[in-house]
C-alpha cells in the first residue's frame, strides 16, 4: 500500500517536467502508403500522409451525408464510443490501473445509462407515432425517467460495494474520471444530433467551419506565421489565428449559400411512420429564401452593389464561423494543456499522422453545444408535436381548461373566428 | 522547487503514519470512534474542538464519551429544532437555507480538494472555482423562476429579455470560465489545475444539481420536502440505536460502526415513521399543496383544493394483516402508500450514499468533511445520504405523480406560430369531442 501511495504522490507534485514521457506511440501508418512515400525526406513524408489523410475523412464524411441522417446518426454514436474509450484508457494508464476490480464493466455499463437515458428522451420525441403503436414501448417511455435512474442506482451501488481497501483513492479518482468523460462527449454528442434533427445544415455549417479553421489556419500559419500565440501550442501563430478566421467567416457564407438551396439539407429530419425512413421533406422556412438586404454604404463602394440577395441563414452563418474562429480554438488549448498535463503526444493511434479520434474533435465540442443553445435561443420555438403529446397526457379538467384558454387567446388574436362552431 | 520537495516529503511521512493507523480502523467494531481523537494528527488539517464554551463548562464532569453523547445528542435536537422554526417560515426562507446549505458543501468539497492537492498558491483558482458555481446556480435558478414566476417575470423589461436568452447568456457566462480557465494554465501546475477543474466540476454536478431537485420537490408541495428528509434522519438515528442496543453483525468494511441488526431495524421503524408522519402531515393543506406565487400579494401561497393524494380512502386489509390488527378495512391517505415507497429507498438506498461518503473519506484520509458542527462533523456529513433521496423523490413525482404542468404548456403554446397553434387547438379539440368531455360543437 506504500508502494501505491508513493506512485500517487509521484504523480500528484513532482514538478511536472521530473516525470518521464509516456513512450512514443508506434507507427501504424498503412504498409501501402509507406512504400508510396519511401523516397521522400521525413518531413514531407508526414505532410504528405497527413494531406492523404485529411482528404481521405473528408470523402468519408461526404459519403455518410450522401447515404442519409441516419448513417450520420450512426456515426456520431460510434464517434462518441470511440472517443470515450480514448479518454478512458488514457485515465487507466495514468493510474496504473490495469487490475482495478470491476471498473472496465462500471466504466462501460455507465457509458450504456447515460446514453440511454438520453437516446430515450430523443426518441420519444421524434418517433412519437412509432412508439404509440408498441405497448412495450409506451410502457418504456413513460417510466423512462425512473428507469434510467434505477439503471444509473445499481451502476452507483456497485460502485460502492467495490471498494477495495487498498484502491480507495483510484477508485475514486477513476468515478470522477468517468463522470467528467460522460458529461464531455455523451451530452455533446446528443447536441449534435439534436442539431441534426433540425435540419442537416445546422449540422453541416458548423463541423465543416471549424474543420475549414483548423485547415486554413494551419496554412496561413505555415506561410505567415511569425508571433506566437500561447504558450500552451507553441504552433499556433497570431497570423495564422486572424488569417484562419476571415477564411473560415468567407468560406460559411459560401458554404451555407450553397447547401441553403436543396430541400436535403434544409428541411427538419422526420420520421414517416408509413414507409420507416427518415424523410426531409418540407417547406422551407423563412430562414432559407432569399431576401434582399441593403449592403451598408461602407461597403457599397467596395463591392458596388446597393442590393444583395442573400439567405438569411447567412447571417447567423456569421455568428457560428466567428465562434468557430475564435472561441472553437479555445477548445483546442484545452485538449492541449490536458496532453501536456498528462504528458501525452496524441490521445490514441487511431489515424496515422494526426493521432487519437479526440485528437480530430477537440474543438467540434464546444461549437455543437453553441449551436444547440444558439437554436433554441434565436431560432427555434417549443416544438410542437412534443407539446401536444403532452397536452394530450394531461386529465380531462386540466385538458379542459387549457382548450377554453387557448380559444380566448386565438380568437382574441383574431386566429380563429369567434362563431358558434365553436 | 524547494516547497515541492517539502512538501512531497511530508505527505510522503504522512502516507507512511497513515498505512500504521489503516489498521487499526479495521479492528474496530460498534464502538464509538473516540479513540481515533488522534487520527487528527494524520489528517492534513488538524481537528479543533470547536464545542461552544457553555457546553463544555456543562458536561465538563462526566467522562469524554458520555460527553461526546451528550454533545452529539443536544446538537441533534438544535439541528431538528431549527428544521421546524424553518418549516414554520414558510418557502421562501426554506429556499434560502437549501441554497446556504449547497453553497456551503460546495465550499467544504473544493476545501478537501485544495487541502489534497496542496494547490493554495494556483493562480485563479478559488475565484474560477466560485465563478462555475455561480454560473451554474444562475442557469438553474433562471430555468425555475421562468417557470413558477411566469407573470412577474413578464411584467418587468429587463427580466423578460433575461428569461427569453436564458440559456445563450448562461452559456456564455460558462465559456467565460471556461477561456478564463484555459489561459490561466501555468507551465509547472497543468496536472494540478486539471484536477482541480474536475473536482470542481464534480462537486458542482453532485451538489448544485441535486439541490435544486430539492427545491423543485419543495414547489410541488412541502410534504415532498420535509416527509423524505425527515426519512432519511430517522433512518440514522434508528439505525445508530438499534446498532448501539443490538448490534453485532457489522455491514460493510466500509462503515465498520454499520450492522445489519441496525439496518435491518432502522427500515422498518422508518417505513412505520414514514407512515405516521405522512398521516399526520396529509390533513393540512399548507403541507399538501404546491407552492404558488401570487401576483398581487408578490409572496408565496400555499391554497388549493387537496388532489385525490390527500383524500382519505378506504382500503381493505390484506387477509394475511387482518388477523394481526384485527381490522378489515383501514383509511389511509394514498399518499401514504407512496410513502412507503420513499421511506424504504431512504433506507435500503440511502445508506449508499453514506457509504460513498465514508470510501470518499477513507481515500483522502479524513475524519470528517469540515468542523461547523460540533460532535457531527460538517454540513456534507450530515447531508450525504440526502442527496441520493433528492433525486429519487424528483425523479418519482415526475414519473408516478405529476403529469405536465398545465400552466408552462400554455406557456410554451404562446410561443408558437399561429398555424402551430391552430393545428394544436383542433387536434386538441378532435380529441376533447372524440374523449366526450367538450359535449358538443357549440360547447365551448
Amino acid at each position: 500500500e506504500v508502494d501505491l501511495e508513493e506512485r500517487l504522490c509521484e504523480l500528484d507534485l513532482r514538478n511536472d517536467s521530473d516525470v518521464p514521457d509516456v513512450p512514443p506511440p508506434t507507427d501504424s501508418t498503412p504498409e501501402i502508403l509507406k512504400r508510396a512515400l519511401s523516397g521522400l525526406s521525413a518531413r514531407w513524408k508526414n505532410w504528405w500522409i497527413r494531406g492523404i489523410l485529411t482528404l481521405a475523412m473528408i470523402s468519408g464524411f461526404f459519403l455518410i451525408i450522401y447515404l442519409g441522417s441516419f448513417m450520420l446518426m450512426l456515426l456520431v454514436l460510434s464517434i462518441q464510443v470511440k472517443c470515450y474509450h480514448e479518454i478512458i484508457t488514457i485515465g487507466y494508464r495514468v493510474y496504473h490501473s490495469y487490475d482495478l476490480p470491476w471498473f472496465r464493466s462500471l466504466s462501460w455499463y455507465f457509458l450504456l445509462c447515460v446514453n440511454y437515458f438520453f437516446y430515450g428522451e430523443t426518441v420519444a420525441d421524434y418517433f412519437a407515432t412509432f412508439v404509440q403503436r408498441r405497448e412495450q414501448l409506451q410502457f418504456l417511455i413513460r417510466y423512462h425517467r425512473f428507469i434510467s435512474f434505477a439503471l444509473y442506482l445499481t451502476g452507483f451501488c456497485m460502485f460502492v460495494l467495490s471498494l477495495v481497501k487498498k484502491h480507495y483513492r483510484l477508485q475514486f479518482y477513476m468515478f470522477a474520471w468517468t463522470h467528467v468523460t460522460l458529461l464531455i462527449t455523451v451530452t455533446q454528442s446528443h447536441l449534435v444530433i439534436q442539431n441534426l434533427f433540425e435540419g442537416m445544415i445546422w449540422f453541416l455549417v458548423p463541423i465543416s467551419s471549424v474543420i475549414c479553421n483548423d485547415i486554413t489556419a494551419y496554412i496561413f500559419g505555415f506561410f505567415f506565421g511569425r508571433t506566437p500565440l500561447i504558450k500552451l501550442s507553441p504552433k499556433k501563430t497570431w497570423e495564422g489565428f486572424i488569417g484562419g478566421f476571415f477564411s473560415t467567416v468567407v468560406f460559411g457564407f459560401i458554404f451555407s449559400y450553397f447547401l441553403a438551396q436543396h430541400q436535403y439539407f434544409v428541411c427538419p429530419v422526420e420520421y414517416n411512420s408509413e414507409t420507416n425512413r427518415f424523410v426531409t421533406e418540407c417547406e422551407p422556412s423563412e430562414l432559407f429564401q432569399m431576401e434582399k438586404y441593403s449592403v451598408p454604404p461602407l461597403l457599397q463602394a467596395v463591392l458596388g452593389w446597393e442590393t444583395v440577395n442573400m439567405y438569411p441563414f447567412q447571417m447567423h452563418s456569421f455568428a457560428l464561423s466567428t465562434f468557430a474562429s475564435l472561441i472553437g480554438p479555445f477548445g483546442g488549448f484545452f485538449a492541449s494543456g490536458f496532453k501536456r498535463a498528462f504528458k501525452i503526444k496524441d490521445f490514441a493511434d487511431t489515424i496515422p499522422g494526426h493521432g487519437g479520434i479526440m485528437d480530430r474533435f477537440d474543438c467540434q465540442y464546444l461549437m455543437a453545444t453553441f449551436v444547440h443553445v444558439y437554436i433554441t435561443s434565436f431560432i427555434r420555438g417549443p416544438n410542437p408535436s412534443k407539446l401536444l403529446k403532452q397536452l394530450l397526457i394531461l386529465q380531462p379538467e386540466q385538458q379542459l381548461s387549457v382548450y377554453k384558454t387557448l380559444k380566448s387567446h386565438l380568437v382574441e388574436k383574431g386566429i380563429l373566428q369567434p362563431s358558434l362552431r365553436g | 522547487r524547494s516547497l515541492q520537495s517539502g512538501c512531497y516529503s511530508s505527505f510522503y511521512l504522512f502516507d507512511l503514519q497513515e498505512s500504521e493507523s489503516e489498521n487499526k480502523l479495521d479492528g474496530e467494531t460498534a464502538s464509538d470512534s473516540e479513540s481515533k481523537s488522534e487520527f487528527g494528527g494524520s489528517s492534513p488539517v488538524p481537528t479543533s474542538d470547536d464545542t461552544p464554551e457553555v457546553l463544555n463548562r456543562a458536561l465538563s464532569n462526566l467522562s469524554s464519551r458520555w460527553k461526546n453523547w451528550w454533545v452529539r445528542g443536544i446538537l441533534t435536537l438544535a439541528m431538528i429544532t431549527f428544521f421546524f422554526i424553518i418549516i414554520y417560515l414558510g418557502p421562501m426562507v426554506l429556499m434560502t437555507i437549501v441554497m446556504c446549505v449547497q453553497i456551503k458543501c460546495f465550499h467544504e468539497i473544493i476545501t478537501i480538494g485544495y487541502n489534497v492537492y496542496h494547490s493554495y498558491d494556483l493562480p485563479w483558482f478559488r475565484t474560477l472555482s466560485w465563478y462555475f458555481l455561480l454560473c451554474v446556480n444562475y442557469f438553474f435558478y433562471g430555468e425555475t423562476v421562468t417557470d413558477y414566476f411566469f407573470t412577474l417575470v413578464q411584467r418587468e423589461e429587463p427580466l423578460r429579455i433575461l428569461s427569453k436568452y436564458h440559456r445563450f447568456i448562461s452559456f456564455a457566462l460558462y465559456l467565460t470560465g471556461f477561456c478564463m480557465f484555459v489561459l490561466s494554465l501555468v507551465k509547472k501546475h497543468y496536472r494540478l489545475q486539471f484536477y482541480m477543474f474536475g473536482w470542481t466540476h464534480v462537486t458542482l454536478l453532485i451538489v448544485v444539481t441535486q439541490s435544486h431537485l430539492i427545491i423543485h420537490n419543495l414547489f410541488e408541495g412541502m410534504i415532498w420536502f420535509i416527509v423524505p428528509i425527515s426519512c432519511v434522519i430517522c433512518n440514522d438515528i434508528m439505525a445508530y440505536m438499534f446498532g448501539f442496543f443490538f448490534g453485532r453483525t457489522p455491514l460493510i468494511k466500509l462503515s465498520p460502526k454499520k450492522t445489519w441488526e441496525g439496518f435491518i431495524g432502522g427500515f422498518f421503524s422508518t417505513v412505520l415513521f414514514g407512515l405516521l408522519l405522512s398521516y399526520v402531515m396529509s390533513g393540512y393543506r399548507c403541507f399538501t399543496c404546491p407552492v404558488e406565487f401570487n401576483n398581487d400579494t408578490n409572496s408565496f401561497t400555499v391554497d388549493c383544493e387537496p388532489s385525490e393524494l390527500f383524500q382519505l380512502q378506504e382500503y381493505n386489509i390484506p387477509v394475511l394483516l387482518q388477523s394481526v390488527v384485527g381490522w378489515k378495512t383501514v383509511r389511509m391517505y394514498p399518499f401514504q402508500i407512496h410513502s412507503i415507497a420513499l421511506s424504504t429507498f431512504a433506507s435500503l438506498i440511502g445508506p449508499f450514499g453514506g457509504f460513498f461518503a465514508s470510501g470518499f473519506k477513507r481515500a483522502f484520509k479524513i475524519k470528517d468533511f469540515a468542523n461547523t458542527i460540533p460532535g457531527h462533523g460538517g454540513i456534507m456529513d450530515r447531508f450525504d445520504c440526502q442527496y441520493l433521496m433528492a433525486t429519487f423523490v424528483n425523479v418519482y413525482i415526475a414519473s408516478f405523480i405529476r403529469g405536465p404542468n398545465p400552466s408552462k404548456l400554455i406557456q410554451q403554446f404562446l410561443t408558437l406560430r399561429p398555424d402551430q397553434q391552430l393545428h394544436i387547438f383542433n387536434t386538441l379539440k378532435a380529441h376533447l369531442v372524440d374523449r366526450g368531455i367538450l359535449g358538443s360543437l357549440e360547447d365551448a
